[in-house]
């Protein structure tokens, strides 16, 4: 393994790819599902969070233009993140933004002791959740990357190399 | 050379490979996100089946819902001059709802950035012209509001606000052309025939009278004149309101034999305890600076209290209590829906039993009101020692509906209406099947199990046409246009005079610890 280039064995890279596709499905799918939602806000979400960024979170929902760009941002935030991490296109910005989004939904309502929330959730979780779980496996991605070959950034990446050497392909290595 | 050139057309021919499967690769993801494109697809038209099979199993499938005409059109018709007798709390908000507000309030609404849903009222072309109250600290911050338009803009005129004395003086000047009670409930129905006597066009906040003598008299007199009345309620001038009556006109709820609805509070102040400000000090007023004589009215003399001033739904001098101030309010939702009418009987029990200091007014009371002739039990239940919620429920043969901020339709698992839809899986009778979304402003299937629990929390906001309004003014903008245009308002005289007769003998029920009758024939209780 070097600086730029990562070899996986053929079960890695399908493992890798199919952890990717199926985190990116799942956040696409996230987006779409607010996106055709009429009027879909997360301030009743937002209202029940508890711990480090209550108020952080409280502020938002009091201010109804601040709620509203929120809003907006989380449904596009979830649809380009999702995007990209499928496609394998800005993977990397996807990745770590996805992981960002995803720990301020955990830091919003985590399971932590005598913590209890109106919004049920899926199973047993004690400060650790999928949420967390989801966050952490995007940086994992984000540092085994598979876009370079298996995405969009593929082209993007030679045609920086072409700009960046004569213009004839593999003209920078 | 020859051999050259082919190992260099074999070459260019490899790398020309390698790119092209390069590129391929490169487009691994894009079968995915097709995939995923194709699934919401067929998710999106799964859901929209599902519904459109849901709907119809109910027989909504051409639901008519109303749709406001809230914000569309420019206030019309002439200046309406109005004046306000007693302008505390209740005053202030009936102000707030005509688009009139005290510079501190337009500080206080642009701090915590509420100011908008005032400014997004339609503006009604009214004047509030004249003040009336018996302490002189509301009567002067009265004066102050009513000059503090929030569409000064908008405002052609250029009026006085004057202050009277008394309500006979406001009622006697031809320069106030309605007026608004918004007194303690002992004056209601004195203020408001003379004011019927007077020509002046009426807004009556609950309860209606405090006598059977006085409602008649008020009925009468109201039913002669060309004044147009409303009762103050707000409930009825939602929109989840109006889709309510269209579900009920559409038979889904089969037929309703019992309707239970509720209040709950649990603090002083829900309690009618409100001589305290927020920091536990003695609110002002003393003999001085309030007329006592006359905010007694006709009700028994004793010497002035401030306790009674602020307190007075405590004692049955000047109200009926939770009857009169909560239950009115589901009597009218029900009667709004159904116009269920006056009780064959009622019976009432309660007493007090937290709030033990020297009230009359039970803090718990229940009253059932009987309709043998319409099949129809309406229970009322009222608590002030537990803020537990407990909703407003019509129970029918087919499905249940809960009446609050949204609708939720419940269908009954013995229903014989849905007997086939609920056999086929259609209809889940194990949770709401139907929630009524006022954002959206459509009859929703309710079909994950999120939404599931939404709607079953109540968790939604009121809208009309995209705007947060306050109900009061819907209602205050019902009158107004029906004094500009002669049309009779949802809460008029005969829905007042049934509602009336219904709190009275609820009160009468519990005070003289009997079932209480109504005489239809001599319209009378007995």
């Amino acid at each position: 393994m070097t600086k730029n280039t990562i070899s996986y064995t053929s079960l890695q890279l399908i493992l890798l790819l199919l952890l990717r596709f199926l985190i990116g499905w799942h956040i696409l799918y996230e987006g779409i599902s607010k996106a055709i939602i009429p009027d879909w806000t997360a301030a009743e979400y937002l209202k029940n969070s508890q711990w480090i960024l209550t108020d952080f979170f409280q502020w938002i929902v009091s201010n109804p233009s601040v709620m509203s760009f929120v809003d907006f941002m989380n449904v596009w935030g979830l649809i380009l993140i999702g995007t990209g991490i499928i496609l394998g296109c800005c993977f990397k910005i996807a990745a770590v933004s996805g992981f960002v989004l995803l720990l301020l939904y955990y830091l919003a309502t985590p399971p932590m002791i005598g913590l209890a929330y109106q919004v049920p959730v899926e199973g047993s979780n004690l400060i650790v959740n999928k949420t967390l779980i989801e966050a952490v496996v995007l940086l994992l991605l984000a540092v085994f990357p598979t876009n370079k070959f298996y995405g969009l950034d593929y082209f993007l990446c030679k045609s920086f190399n072409n700009r960046k050497g004569d213009g004839r392909p593999g003209s920078n290595k | 050379m020859a051999d050259q050139d082919q190992i260099n057309n074999k070459e260019k021919e490899t790398t020309k490979k390698i790119s092209r499967r390069s590129a391929l690769k490169a487009l691994a993801g894009v079968p995915v996100a097709g995939f995923l494109g194709i699934k919401v697809f067929d998710k999106l038209n799964y859901d929209k089946d599902q519904k459109l099979r849901l709907v119809r199993e109910l027989g909504l499938h051409d639901l008519e819902l109303p749709v406001s005409d809230f914000g569309k059109k420019e206030a019309s018709g002439e200046l309406i001059r109005i004046g306000i007798i007693g302008f505390g709390t209740r005053g202030t908000q009936l102000a707030s709802a005509l688009g009139f507000l005290h510079p501190d309030a337009v500080e206080q609404r642009k701090k915590n950035n509420t100011l908008k849903d005032i400014v997004n009222q339609e503006y009604l072309n009214v004047a509030i012209t004249g003040v009336c109250d018996v302490f002189d600290m509301n009567a002067e911050k009265g004066m102050i509001i009513a000059k503090n338009p929030v569409h000064p803009d908008k405002v052609t005129h250029h009026l006085p606000v004057k202050r009277y004395r008394t309500y006979h003086e406001m009622l006697a000047d031809k320069d106030i052309d309605a007026v608004i009670i918004s007194t303690p409930d002992h004056q209601h129905g004195h203020m408001a025939i003379e004011a019927t006597k007077a020509g002046k066009h009426i807004y009556l906040e609950k309860s209606v009278a405090h006598t059977e003598e006085e409602l008649n008299e008020l009925y009468r007199l109201v039913k002669q004149s060309d004044i147009t009345f409303q009762l103050g309620h707000q409930i009825t001038q939602s929109t989840v309101f109006q889709q309510a009556k269209e579900i009920i006109r559409k038979n889904v709820l089969g037929k309703i034999t019992l309707i239970e609805t509720t209040s709950n509070r649990n603090t002083a102040s829900g309690a009618w305890i409100r001589h305290l400000d927020a920091n536990g000090n003695p609110k002002p007023g003393d003999e001085r600076t309030i007329d006592w004589k006359q905010w007694l009215g006709p009700a028994p003399y004793v010497p002035f209290s401030i306790d009674r001033f602020y307190n007075w739904t405590k004692w049955f001098d000047y109200d009926t209590g939770l009857i009169g101030q909560l239950f009115t309010h589901e009597f009218d939702a029900v009667n709004q829906l159904l116009r269920i009418g006056i009780p064959t009987t009622v019976m009432s029990s309660g007493g007090i039993y937290y709030w033990k200091d020297n009230r009359e007014m039970p803090d718990s009371l229940h009253c059932v009101f009987e309709y043998p002739d319409k099949d129809l039990t309406l229970m009322y239940s009222g608590n002030l020692a537990s803020s537990r919620s407990r909703g407003r429920v019509f129970m029918g043969h087919d499905a249940s509906m809960e009446l609050g901020n949204d609708i939720k339709i419940t269908i009954d698992k013995d229903s014989t209406q849905f007997k086939g839809g609920i056999a086929s899986g259609i209809i889940d009778p194990s949770a709401p099947a139907l929630s009524f979304n006022p954002n959206a402003g459509q009859i929703d299937a309710v079909s994950s199990a999120s939404e599931k629990y939404f709607a079953s929390r109540g968790l939604s906001n009121t809208k009309i046409n995209g705007y947060n309004i306050d109900v009061t003014h819907l209602h205050l903008r019902e009158w107004v246009n029906c004094i500009r245009e002669q049309k009779t308002p949802s809460a008029n005289i005969d829905m007042a005079y049934e509602e009336g007769i219904a709190c009275i003998m609820a009160h009468r029920s519990y005070v003289e610890k009997r079932l209480v009758r109504w005489d239809k024939e001599k319209k009378k209780i007995i």
